[in-house]
C-alpha cells in the first residue's frame, strides 16, 4: 500500500503547552482512519499538523509524492469551528470555488468546467438551489454541507474531517457516510468523530488520541482496549450498528 | 450668485472634481475590504498613527505626506505582523501604535516654531486645495487598486473570507494580507489631503455601509461604494464651497443624511414586500 503522509516522532503545541506527544502514524491511499479522544485530547490539533497549520516542535511530518503541491489541492479540509464571519458577503458557489484554488497561486480564475463541477458537488449534496444564495443566510446544518462541498470538489488524495456530523441532520448524516464509502475507494479519509458507535461502522482503523496517539489497525475495538490507550471513552452501541463491531465489556 | 457650470471654468475646481473621484475608487474599493474584513479598528489605528509621520515631516521640513505614508506603512505592517506572530492582543496593539502616532505628532508639531494653520488641512481636509502632486498619487493609486482588485479578486476573496481554510490548503495567505494591509495605509495617507485624519475613516465606511444596505455581493458592494461615495463628495464639496466650511465635514454630512435615508428607504420597501407576501 502507498503511503502519503506519515509523522514521525511528532511532538506540537501551542506555544509553550505541549499537547502531543511523540506521535507516530503513517497514512496510506485506502485508508480511513476514525480519531476518537476525549475533548481537549488533541484531536484538531493533529489535524493542524497534518495540514501544516501547525508546525511540530520535534520530529517530522514527511508528505510522499502523490502529496506533492501541484495545480490541485491535495487535502480537503472540513474545519470543527469554523471561525468564517458569518455575515461575510459571498456567495455559496464562491465558497466552493474556494475548494479548486489552486495553491499558491495569487491569481484565481474558474473556467466554465469548474464551476459546473462545484454546481455538481452542491447538487450531490442536495443544495444545489442555495449556489446563489450569501452564505451567511444559511442554516447551521447548510453551512456545514458547503463546507463539506468544499473539501470534495477537488477530488483530494486525502479528506480531512473535524467533527462533520456537527449540525446536521439524519438525512445528511446517512448521504456522508454514503458519500463517503465512495471516496474512499480511491482516496483515503481522516475523520474525528465523538459518535464511536457510528463511526467504527464506516472506519477501517481507529486513532485514539489524548495526548498521545495510539493507533488501532481495526475498526472493532473494545472498552478494555479504549482503557487500555488511556483514551477515557464510553462506547454507546446505537441500534443501528451491529453489535459485531464494538465489543462491549461484557462479550 | 455663480451657478455651478462657471464653477467648472476655475481649475480649482476640475481639481476638486478629480479628487473626489479618485477618492471615491480608492475608498470605494479599500473601504469594501475593510467593512467585509471588520478591520475598521485597524485603520482608524493606522490612520492616527500617519499624524506621527505628519509631525516629524514638519519639523524636519520635508513633505508631511511622505512622513505619514512611512508611519502609515509602517504602523500597518507593525499591526499585520504582532498580532499575528505575538500572542498580543491586536485591539491592545492597535491602540499603542494609535496614540502612539498621535503623541510623536503632537510633539514634533508644537517643536516647530510657528507651526503652520496649514495643520488644520491635514486634520479636516480640504478637497479644495488638494495639490496637482497629490492627486496624481491618487491617481495611480485608483489605477493600482483597480488592477489589483480585478486581477487577484477570487484569491483576496477567499483569504478574507476564511483565513484558517486559505493556509490549510496553502493560499498566499501573507502576501495578500501584507498586499491588502499597504493598500489600505497608502489609502487612507492619500486620502488625508481630501476629508482630512479626523474624518478619513468615514470614507471608508459610510458608502459601505449604505451599499450594504442594498446588497450582499462584495463586488456590487464595491461598485456601490463607489458611486455613493463619489455623490456624497461632489454634495459636500458644493456645500463647503457655497457655506466655506471644511470639505471633509461637508462630505461626511452628507454621507450620514444618505445612510438616514437610505436606511429608511429600505424598511419601507421590505414592509411592502411583506405586506405583499402575506396577502
Ligand atoms: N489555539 C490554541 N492555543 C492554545 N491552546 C490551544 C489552542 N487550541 C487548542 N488548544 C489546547 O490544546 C488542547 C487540545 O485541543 P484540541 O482542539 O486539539 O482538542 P480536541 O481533541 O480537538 O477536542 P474537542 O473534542 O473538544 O474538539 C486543549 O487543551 C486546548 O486547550
Ligand atoms: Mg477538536
Amino acid at each position: 500500500m502507498d503511503k502519503i503522509i506519515e509523522l514521525q516522532n511528532v511532538t506540537a503545541g501551542y506555544g509553550e503547552d505541549i499537547i502531543l506527544r511523540n506521535v507516530n502514524i503513517a497514512i496510506h491511499r485506502n485508508d480511513f482512519i476514525g480519531v476518537i479522544g476525549p475533548n481537549g485530547g488533541g484531536k484538531t490539533t493533529l489535524v493542524k499538523v497534518i495540514l501544516g497549520l501547525i508546525k511540530p516542535i520535534t520530529g517530522k511530518v514527511i508528505y510522499y509524492d502523490s502529496m506533492k503541491e501541484g495545480k490541485q489541492q491535495k487535502i480537503g479540509y472540513l474545519p470543527q469551528n469554523s471561525d468564517t464571519d458569518k455575515v461575510f458577503p459571498i456567495s455559496v458557489l464562491d465558497v466552493v470555488l474556494s475548494g479548486l484554488a489552486q495553491p499558491n497561486r495569487l491569481i484565481n480564475r474558474f473556467s466554465k468546467a469548474q464551476k459546473a463541477k462545484a454546481r455538481e458537488i452542491l447538487e450531490s449534496t442536495g443544495i444545489l438551489h442555495l449556489a446563489d444564495k450569501n452564505f451567511g443566510e444559511l442554516s447551521g446544518g447548510e453551512m456545514q454541507r458547503v463546507f463539506l462541498c468544499r473539501a470534495i470538489v477537488s477530488d483530494p488524495e486525502l479528506l480531512i474531517l473535524d467533527e462533520p456530523n456537527t449540525f446536521v441532520d439524519n438525512k445528511f448524516e446517512s448521504d456522508l457516510y454514503h458519500t463517503l464509502k465512495k471516496l474512499n475507494e480511491h482516496k483515503a479519509i481522516i475523520m474525528v468523530s465523538h459518535d464511536v458507535g457510528t463511526i467504527a461502522y464506516y472506519v477501517k482503523s481507529i486513532a485514539c488520541v489524548n495526548r498521545e496517539l495510539h493507533y488501532h489497525q481495526s475498526n472493532i475495538i473494545s472498552q478494555e482496549q479504549l482503557d487500555a490507550y488511556n483514551c477515557p471513552i464510553q462506547i454507546i452501541a446505537h441500534g443501528s450498528v451491529p453489535h459485531t463491531i464494538l465489543k462491549e465489556h461484557n462479550e | 450668485m455663480e451657478t455651478i457650470i462657471t464653477l467648472f471654468e476655475y481649475r480649482f475646481f476640475t481639481n476638486a472634481l478629480l479628487a473626489a473621484l479618485f477618492a471615491s475608487i480608492t475608498c470605494g474599493i479599500t473601504g469594501a475590504y475593510i467593512v467585509s474584513r471588520r478591520i475598521v479598528f485597524i485603520s482608524g489605528g493606522i490612520t492616527h498613527a500617519s499624524f506621527g509621520g505628519i509631525g516629524i515631516g514638519y519639523f524636519f521640513g520635508f513633505n508631511p505626506i511622505v512622513g505619514a505614508m512611512i508611519f502609515s506603512v509602517l504602523s500597518a505592517f507593525g499591526i499585520e505582523y504582532m498580532s499575528k506572530k505575538t500572542n498580543l492582543r491586536e485591539d491592545s496593539v492597535i491602540a499603542i501604535l494609535w496614540s502612539f502616532g498621535m503623541a510623536v505628532g503632537i510633539i514634533f508639531i508644537f517643536l516647530t516654531p510657528g507651526y503652520s494653520a496649514n495643520l488644520m488641512s491635514f486634520l479636516f481636509g480640504n478637497i479644495l486645495t488638494v495639490t496637482k502632486l497629490n492627486l496624481v498619487f491618487l491617481l495611480i493609486l485608483a489605477l493600482l487598486i483597480t488592477g489589483i482588485f480585478l486581477v487577484f479578486f477570487k484569491t483576496i476573496l477567499f483569504i478574507a473570507f476564511d483565513e484558517q481554510y486559505a493556509r490549510a490548503v496553502k493560499l498566499p495567505v501573507e502576501t495578500i494580507n501584507y498586499l491588502m494591509i499597504t493598500l489600505v495605509a497608502l489609502t487612507i495617507v492619500f486620502n488625508i489631503k481630501v476629508v482630512g485624519i479626523i474624518l478619513v475613516i468615514s470614507l471608508l465606511t459610510i458608502p459601505q455601509t449604505i451599499a450594504n444596505i442594498f446588497t450582499k455581493k462584495f463586488e456590487i458592494m464595491i461598485w456601490l461604494s463607489i458611486i455613493i461615495g463619489f455623490l456624497g463628495s461632489i454634495s459636500g464639496l458644493l456645500l463647503s464651497y457655497y457655506l466655506n466650511v471644511p470639505s471633509g465635514a461637508a462630505i461626511i454630512f452628507f454621507l450620514v443624511i444618505l445612510f438616514f435615508i437610505s436606511k429608511i428607504f429600505r424598511n419601507i420597501l421590505t414592509s411592502l414586500r411583506i405586506r405583499k407576501q402575506i396577502q
